[in-house]
């Protein structure tokens, strides 16, 4: 059964299509990089994967049906622009979100105990939520999101506004709930955090879908015809090389059509060069947000 | 347990846990404990009261004004000329005079002086004035016993009788008005401080962005239904305090202060009347309130927007001494009648005249079909508008919107 199935959907608002044809498909037990620049339509894809909002066509299947009250107890949901009710004590904030996903009150305050005192935050529990921190305020919502168990747990710029160490703490949760079989989907700018913990990412931009696929495959499919060589000695003519790019450290060979990488670290060894370093130039996802970005809007 | 029942018990905690729910609350049983104790205290080291005896002259042109000079407190001292009397009075001996003219028996005017600014003449210098003139008049006329009458008040008795000729247990007068005047205003304030209270939460929940971690667990049928019974039944415990506190206040007021808090009684029907118009009201605003929170991007804004609706609360206590003065006044059918002013127009009204059957049927009908129209299009207004940030739809917009969505 696939975590989550969007097909064909589309909103749109008074002046403009937010979300135009989309499909795609998320499965148990992996992390989902849902990117795509500001406005693009991220956000309004979620809401209506957690049926915040209705889709003006198509369809949205959580966990195997139409989402329904009792299949939002199996939903875990951090909004990206974090509130909590900043009067209530921490405990009650958690206990009371999680009684709204159909945990009774002895198991959710047992569980909030053990991931309050996973994440270090134990002594913040009788505090009131307008005492903490943005970062412990953050932490805490993630608390709530995990609580109760979800199957599929929809994060949107989990890692915004943490500093280094909780960012660690969160990702290694987030890779626990991976390892437990649930379906994460991760809604993000920051690229190195998806190239870090994500499985298959889609990519929209103006609301349409520009990139869908595992991470490695998409990443081998924007691959450039060149590599990046350290090495010891002269290098002198080297037949297939069309181009040469000093970097700081490494030089940057761009190769001609028909020469493959493989090939030239033939020849290169052929010539008696020592190789400290031979690598297949490959853009990062960054650069090639940027680039499919820049190209669509 | 249910989902609305844990918004509802939410809700209902987190209203009265307030301080200024609490603080408005108790401050109805409060005031008047101290208002009935301040009494108590002040009469309590008064001691008995010591009666001064005024003087006033007064210059008698026509003649025959020489008799029954001691009114009350006020003693009469007579001077033969106007001049002899105004230097008395410049010279502080007496406070005023007043002058009998010649043609006072044809023309009824007599002239008063004081050194005083007033507003009016003081009704016991008016009655002392008036009696002497008049006993000096009729004495000798007629029997003493018919001039004591003549002067004093008109004792009126007046009896309500039934449709059917018996006494009415109902009798009227303002000993019947204070209960439901004064709930009619505790009716106002408590809807208008459930509604600021939702449209306060509603905005915040919006603001922080937690009405989406909401609304990914439960309905947005559940979020307003738990939300609205949740504030409601705050609402009904403040009425509660206060129905229960006055007529304790009033037992102690009456005890204290005697006199005109002993006729005070309730209405027939009020206690009834009063909790369905409380439960009907309330009902009304909280479907506006969400409504008005739906379309706000924020607490600030919907509390900027709530007056126009709040405000008409007060419209039946601002016109009420119109109803005073003329309670049949086709005026208060139409406030009967219009669903905002309903509930605190019906409760002055069975203080002072009653509501005729006819128009409480259909003031309930307008109000019950009013709640189904505006609960429909808040509900509506609030899944369209719930995650529009930012800027508030112009009315135009809200109305097509409304239509089409």
């Amino acid at each position: 059964m696939l975590a989550v199935e969007v097909n064909h959907v589309v909103k749109a608002f008074a002046d403009k299509v937010a979300v135009d044809d989309l499909s795609f498909s998320v499965a148990q037990g992996e992390i989902f990089g849902l990117i795509g620049p500001n406005g693009a339509g991220k956000t309004t894809t979620i809401r209506m994967m957690m049926d915040i909002i209705k889709p003006d066509s198509g369809e949205v299947a959580i966990l195997g049906e139409k989402l329904s009250e009792a299949a939002k107890n199996r939903l875990g949901y951090l909004p990206e622009e974090r509130g909590l009710y900043k009067k209530l004590g921490v405990l009650d904030s958690i206990v009371y979100l999680s009684s709204l996903k159909g945990m009774d009150k002895p198991s959710a305050m047992e569980k909030a105990e053990e991931l309050l005192e996973k994440t270090g935050m134990s002594a913040t529990k009788s505090k009131k939520v307008e005492a903490l921190s943005r970062g412990m305020g953050q932490i805490i919502q993630f608390i709530v999101t995990i609580i109760h168990d979800p199957q599929l747990v929809v994060l949107d710029e989990p890692f915004a506004g943490l500093d280094p160490v909780n960012t660690e703490l969160l990702k290694g949760m987030v890779g626990e709930l991976r390892s437990q079989g649930k379906a994460v989907i991760l809604s993000t700018h920051q690229m190195n955090q998806v190239e870090e913990l994500c499985d298959r990412i889609l990519m929209v931009n103006n609301g349409r879908a520009v990139l869908y696929g595992n991470l490695p495959e998409i990443k081998a499919r924007y691959r450039g015809n060149s590599v990046l060589l350290d090495f010891e000695g002269e290098l002198g003519e080297v037949p297939g090389v069309t181009q040469r790019r000093q970097h700081k450290g490494y030089i940057e060979l761009i190769l001609d059509g028909k020469t493959t990488p493989q090939k030239l670290l033939e020849r290169l060894v052929s010539q008696g060069i020592v190789i400290n370093r031979f690598e297949v130039a490959t853009p990062s996802l960054n650069e090639i947000f940027l680039q499919e970005a820049g190209k669509k809007s | 347990m249910n989902k609305t029942l844990l918004i509802f018990k939410h809700e209902l905690l987190n209203a009265i846990k307030r301080k200024g729910f609490i603080i408005i609350t108790l401050i109805v049983p409060v005031i008047g404990l101290l208002g009935i104790g301040i009494f108590s205290l002040v009469s309590a080291s008064a001691g008995p009261t010591v009666v001064e005896t005024t003087t006033i002259g007064y210059v008698d042109e026509a003649g025959g004004f020489d008799q029954h000079t001691t009114q009350g407190n006020i003693e009469l001292v007579g001077f033969d000329t106007q001049d002899e009397a105004t230097t008395a009075l410049i010279n502080y001996d007496i406070p005023e005079y007043f002058v009998i003219p010649a043609e006072y028996t044809s023309t009824g005017v007599i002239n008063r002086y004081t050194l005083q600014r007033e507003l009016e003449t003081p009704a016991t210098t008016i009655t002392a004035i008036k009696n002497f003139l008049t006993s000096n008049l009729l004495t000798g006329e007629v029997p003493p016993d018919t001039i004591e009458l003549v002067e004093k008040p008109l004792a009126l008795v007046t009896t309500r009788l039934t449709e059917t000729g018996e006494v009415a247990t109902e009798q009227g007068g303002f000993g019947n008005l204070l209960v439901p005047g004064i709930f009619s205003m505790l009716l106002a304030l408590s809807l208008l401080i459930s509604s600021t209270y939702l449209i306060q939460g509603l905005g915040d929940e919006k603001e922080s962005r937690l009405i989406e971690v909401l609304l990914s667990s439960v309905s947005t049928r559940q979020l307003l239904t738990g939300k609205v019974l949740g504030l409601g039944a705050a609402g009904l415990v403040q009425v509660v305090v206060w129905l229960a506190s006055l007529p304790l206040l009033l037992n102690l007021a009456s005890s204290t202060f005697g006199g005109f808090f002993v006729t005070i009684q309730l209405p027939a029907n009020f206690i009834v009347l009063g909790i369905v118009y409380f439960i009907m009201g309330y009902a009304l605003f909280a479907a506006l309130s969400a409504g008005v929170g739906a379309i706000s991007p924020s607490a600030r804004e919907g509390q900027q927007l709530a007056p126009i609706f709040t405000l008409l609360l007060f419209v039946p206590l601002w016109f009420s001494s119109i109803l005073f003065i003329f309670p049949n006044s086709p005026l208060w059918v139409v406030l009967t009648i219009f669903p905002v002013t309903a509930p605190v127009a019906v409760m002055l009204r069975l203080g002072v005249t009653g509501v005729p059957a006819w128009e409480l049927a259909v003031s309930i009908a307008v109000l019950v079909l009013s709640i189904i129209l505006v609960m429909f299009l808040a509900i509506r207004a609030f899944r369209i508008y719930l995650l529009m940030y930012g800027k508030r739809p112009g009315l135009r917009e809200i109305i097509r919107t409304l239509r089409s969505g």
